[in-house]
C-alpha cells in the first residue's frame, strides 16, 4: 500500500485493474485505492508480470502492506514466493536476467473498445474506466446508457458525501497539526512589479482562441519553479533529520475542492514544461480533483506547494507547509499600487508574493533571494514563455 | 381581444395558387412562364384561372423548350422583372441545367456583383404516381451541390403559401421543388397566413431518442414513422430542413446533441447525395454526440419503376423509416 500523502496510515483497495499473469509497466495504473481524499489510481513503479493479488477488494490494510506479488522481466514463475513478509516493493531479481534465447511471441494488443464517439466522452467525463464497462447489447458495443449505468453502479462505492468531507476535514486537521507542531517555520513577503508579464499575457491572449488563453497563475508558476531552481533549499523534503532536495520540481497546487476541502497535487517537472504544457496540466489536473480522480504520483510526490488566493481577493497569504515539504509560495491579488518610479508617482500592478519555509531546512537570507529571483524572471516574460530550460534563471 | 384569424380548410395547391395570385397583385415586375401555365392551367393546375385573371403577358405559355424559357427568365430577371418559371417536372429541367448552373448561378461571381438574377424556379419533384423512370426522381440533391442557387422545399401548406414570397424578394435564383404527391395535401391553414423565413429548418415534432431529418415529400412520412414509434416508446424528433442549400447545421447538431442518434430520410438516391452531405456534415460537428451510426432511408438504386408494387418498393416507405429508427436507438427497446 502506497503512501499517498504523508498523513496516511492506511488506504482501502476498491478494485483491482490488473490480473494475475498480467505484463505491466512501469507508470500503468494496477488497482484504485480509497483514501481519505478520495479514490486515488495507483500507479507501479517496475516493469514485470503479476504473479500473485494478494489483497482483495473491500481490504483496508496499512501503509507499507504487501499488495500484490510481481515477478520481474525474465524472472521463472513462482520465484517470488508467495506468503512471504514482502516488502512494500517487489523482490527484485537477484541478477539482471538474461534475455531468452527464444523470441518470444509479442503480447498481441488488448482489442480496441467498441463505444460510440458519444459514449467515450461521457466516460472521460464521468471519470469511467471503459474496463470495467459491460455493454448491454450483444453486439458488445458500449453506449452512453451503458457508461450511465455503470457511474451509477461505482456510487454506492463511493463515501457518502457528509462522510467524505469529514474525512478530509480529519486528513487536512492531522496533516496541518504535524506542521505547525513540528516544523519552524518563518515566512517573509515582497512587492512584485507584474506589470510587464500581464501586459504581455493580455497581448498573447489576444491572440489566443478562448480555449489556448492562459491563465495569469500560469506564467507565476514557471517562474516560481525556475526561481526554485536557481535559489537552492526549497524543492524537496525533510526526512530522517536532513534536508533532501527534489531531483525536479513537482509544483504542488493548492486547488479548493467543492463543497470544502482542498488538495495540492502535483504538476510534474513544472521547471521543464512550456506554458502551454502548463496550462493543460493544471486543467487536466483541476477538472479531476473535481471530478475526484487523482493519480497516486500526483499525491504523493509535490515537492514544494503554491497557492494562490488572489482570485478570492486576498492581498496576502501565508501557507501553512504541508509536510515533510519545506516550503509554500502564496502568491496574493494583482492590484494596481501608486509607485514611485524616477521621482513621479504611477500606477504599477502589484502582487504580493510570500515565503513561508521550514526553519529547519533554510535561513531567511536564502529566503529572501528566492522571493528577489521570482520578482527578476517576472520582469522578463518573454523568456518565461519562451524557455523550457530551467537553466535561465541566472 | 381580437379573435384569432379563422383558418381555412384548404390544400397544397390551393395555397401555393394564393401565393402566386398574390405575388402577380402586388409587383408589377412578377410573371409566370412554363409550359401549358396559361390555358391548361398547369400540368398540376396550380396556376389554374390565373390566365384569366392576369393576361396573356404575365401568364405565359412557353414552348416546349426548358433551356428557351428558362434562358429567357434569367434575361428577365437581369432586365429588371421578377419571374417565376414553372418547369413541368424535375427531369424535365435537365433540359435547362445549363442555363440554370451556367448562367443563373453564376452570373453575379462572374460578373464581379454587377449583376443579380432576382429568379424564381419551380417544379414538381418525387415519385409515387405511377409516371415511371423520365418523370418520378428527386433531383433536388443535385441542385443543393450548385453554389449560388437557392433550394427549398415546402412540405406545408404554410411553407406552400409563404415561401414564394420570400424567393422573390432573394436578390439571387431560387429553386422552390414541390413534391407532385402534396398538391392534394389538406389541412388549416390560418387566414393571415404570409411570407416564411427560407433560412431555417424546422422541428416538426419534439423527441428525445432519435432525430429523423427529412423534407418535401418525406415529410409526411417521417411524421407517421414517428407516431408509430412514440406507440413503442420511441420519441422521435423530426426535422423538416425546408431549406436544401444553405443547409442549417445549427438545428440538424442541436438535435443529435440531444438525441444522439439520427437518420436521414431522402426520396433521393443515396450516393454521392444530400443525405450522404448530411451525414458528412454530423461527422465534421456531431461526431462527438453520436451514440449510434447515422442511418439513411433513400430511394433504391434503380430508375423509380412504373409498376405499383415496384415503385412502393423502391421508394422510402413508413415502414422502412420505422425500422431504420428502431435499429439506430436499437437494443434498448
Amino acid at each position: 500500500m502506497p503512501s499517498l500523502g504523508a498523513d496516511m496510515e492506511a488506504g482501502t483497495l476498491v478494485e483491482w485493474q490488473i490480473q494475475p499473469g498480467q505484463e505491466v509497466k512501469r507508470g500503468h495504473v494496477v488497482a484504485v485505492v480509497e483514501t481519505q481524499k478520495g479514490a486515488v489510481d495507483v500507479e507501479i513503479w517496475d516493469d514485470g508480470t503479476v504473479e500473485q493479488l494478494i489483497v482483495q477488494p473491500g481490504q483496508k490494510v496499512p501503509v507499507g502492506a504487501v499488495l500484490a506479488l510481481l515477478r520481474a522481466p525474465g524472472e521463472a514463475p513462482g520465484a517470488a514466493a508467495p506468503g512471504v513478509t514482502a516488502p512494500a516493493t517487489p523482490v527484485p531479481a537477484p541478477a539482471p536476467a538474461p534475455i531468452p534465447a527464444a523470441v518470444a511471441v509479442p503480447p498481441t494488443a488488448a482489442p480496441r473498445v467498441k463505444i460510440s464517439p458519444s459514449a467515450r466522452r461521457l466516460a472521460a467525463e464521468l471519470g469511467v474506466d471503459l474496463a470495467t464497462v459491460q455493454p448491454a447489447a450483444a453486439d458488445g458495443i458500449i453506449t452512453r446508457e451503458d457508461i450511465e449505468r455503470a457511474a451509477q453502479a461505482r456510487k454506492p462505492a463511493a463515501p457518502q458525501p457528509a462522510d467524505w468531507h469529514a474525512r478530509m476535514r480529519t486528513a487536512i486537521a492531522a496533516a496541518m497539526s504535524k506542521s505547525k507542531r513540528e516544523i519552524p517555520h518563518y515566512y517573509l513577503a515582497t512587492e512584485i512589479d507584474v506589470t510587464p508579464v500581464m501586459t504581455w499575457l493580455a497581448q498573447e491572449n489576444l491572440k489566443r482562441g478562448v480555449s489556448e488563453r492562459l491563465l495569469a497563475v500560469v506564467p507565476m508558476m514557471k517562474a516560481v519553479a525556475l526561481a526554485l531552481h536557481a535559489v537552492p533549499g526549497f524543492n524537496g523534503f525533510w526526512v530522517d533529520g536532513g534536508f533532501k532536495p527534489g531531483a525536479a520540481v513537482h509544483l504542488g497546487m493548492a486547488i479548493a475542492m467543492r463543497g470544502g476541502g482542498l488538495v495540492a497535487p502535483a504538476i510534474h517537472d513544472a521547471d521543464s514544461k512550456n506554458l502551454d504544457q502548463l496550462m493543460a496540466d493544471l486543467r487536466d489536473l483541476i477538472n479531476r480533483v473535481r471530478g475526484g480522480r487523482l493519480k497516486s504520483s500526483e499525491m504523493s510526490d509535490p515537492t514544494v506547494t503554491l497557492t494562490s488566493l488572489g482570485e478570492q481577493g486576498v492581498e496576502t497569504v501565508y501557507g501553512v507547509i504541508y509536510p515533510p515539504q519545506v516550503a509554500i509560495i502564496g502568491l496574493g491579488k494583482i492590484t494596481e499600487r501608486p509607485q514611485a518610479e524616477q521621482g513621479q508617482i504611477v500606477a504599477r500592478k502589484m502582487l504580493t508574493a510570500t515565503l513561508a519555509a521550514d526553519h529547519r531546512a533554510s535561513d531567511g537570507h536564502s529566503g529572501a533571494l528566492f522571493l528577489a529571483a521570482l520578482g527578476r524572471l517576472l520582469q522578463q516574460p518573454e523568456q518565461l514563455s519562451k524557455t523550457t530550460d530551467q537553466k535561465l534563471s541566472q | 381581444m381580437n379573435a384569432a384569424p379563422a383558418a381555412t380548410r384548404t390544400t397544397y395547391r390551393e395555397a401555393l395558387r394564393m401565393a402566386l395570385r398574390e405575388a402577380l397583385a402586388r409587383d408589377p415586375r412578377v410573371f409566370l412562364m412554363g409550359e401549358d401555365v396559361g390555358r391548361y392551367g398547369g400540368t398540376y393546375a396550380v396556376s389554374k384561372d390565373l390566365l384569366e385573371e392576369f393576361g396573356e403577358e404575365r401568364i405565359r405559355d412557353t414552348p416546349l423548350s426548358e433551356s428557351a424559357f428558362v434562358g429567357a427568365g434569367i434575361g428577365a430577371a437581369l432586365a429588371g422583372m421578377r419571374p417565376i418559371v414553372e418547369i413541368m417536372t424535375v427531369n424535365f429541367s435537365l433540359l435547362a441545367l445549363d442555363q440554370i448552373m451556367n448562367n443563373a448561378a453564376t452570373l453575379r461571381h462572374m460578373s464581379g456583383g454587377q449583376f443579380s438574377i432576382p429568379l424564381v424556379i419551380r417544379m414538381a419533384t418525387g415519385g409515387g404516381r405511377q409516371l415511371a423512370a423520365q418523370h418520378s426522381h428527386s433531383l433536388e440533391g443535385w441542385y443543393a451541390h450548385i453554389p449560388g442557387l437557392r433550394i427549398v422545399t415546402p412540405a406545408t401548406l404554410e411553407d406552400a403559401r409563404g415561401m414564394l414570397r420570400t424567393a422573390l424578394e432573394d436578390p439571387d435564383p431560387v429553386l422552390m421543388f414541390e413534391n407532385a404527391l402534396l398538391y392534394n395535401l389538406e389541412g388549416e391553414l390560418a387566414a393571415d397566413a404570409g411570407a416564411v423565413d427560407i433560412d431555417r429548418a424546422a422541428v416538426r415534432r419534439g423527441g428525445s431518442d432519435v432525430t429523423l431529418i427529412t423534407y418535401g415529400g418525406s415529410l409526411g412520412k417521417t411524421l407517421q414513422a414517428a407516431e408509430t414509434l412514440a406507440q413503442e416508446g420511441i420519441q422521435a424528433e423530426v426535422i423538416d430542413l425546408r431549406t436544401l442549400r444553405p443547409l442549417d447545421d445549427a438545428t440538424i447538431v442541436a438535435s443529435v446533441a440531444k438525441t444522439h442518434r439520427a437518420v436521414i430520410v431522402d426520396e433521393g438516391w443515396k450516393s454521392g447525395s444530400l443525405a450522404a452531405e448530411i451525414m458528412a456534415r454530423l461527422m465534421e460537428q456531431a461526431f462527438y454526440e453520436l451514440d449510434a451510426p447515422v442511418a439513411r432511408v433513400c430511394s433504391a438504386e434503380v430508375p423509380v419503376p412504373y409498376a405499383k408494387h415496384l415503385e412502393d418498393a423502391a421508394l422510402p416507405q413508413v415502414p422502412a423509416i420505422v425500422e431504420a429508427a428502431k435499429k439506430v436507438v436499437g437494443r434498448r427497446v
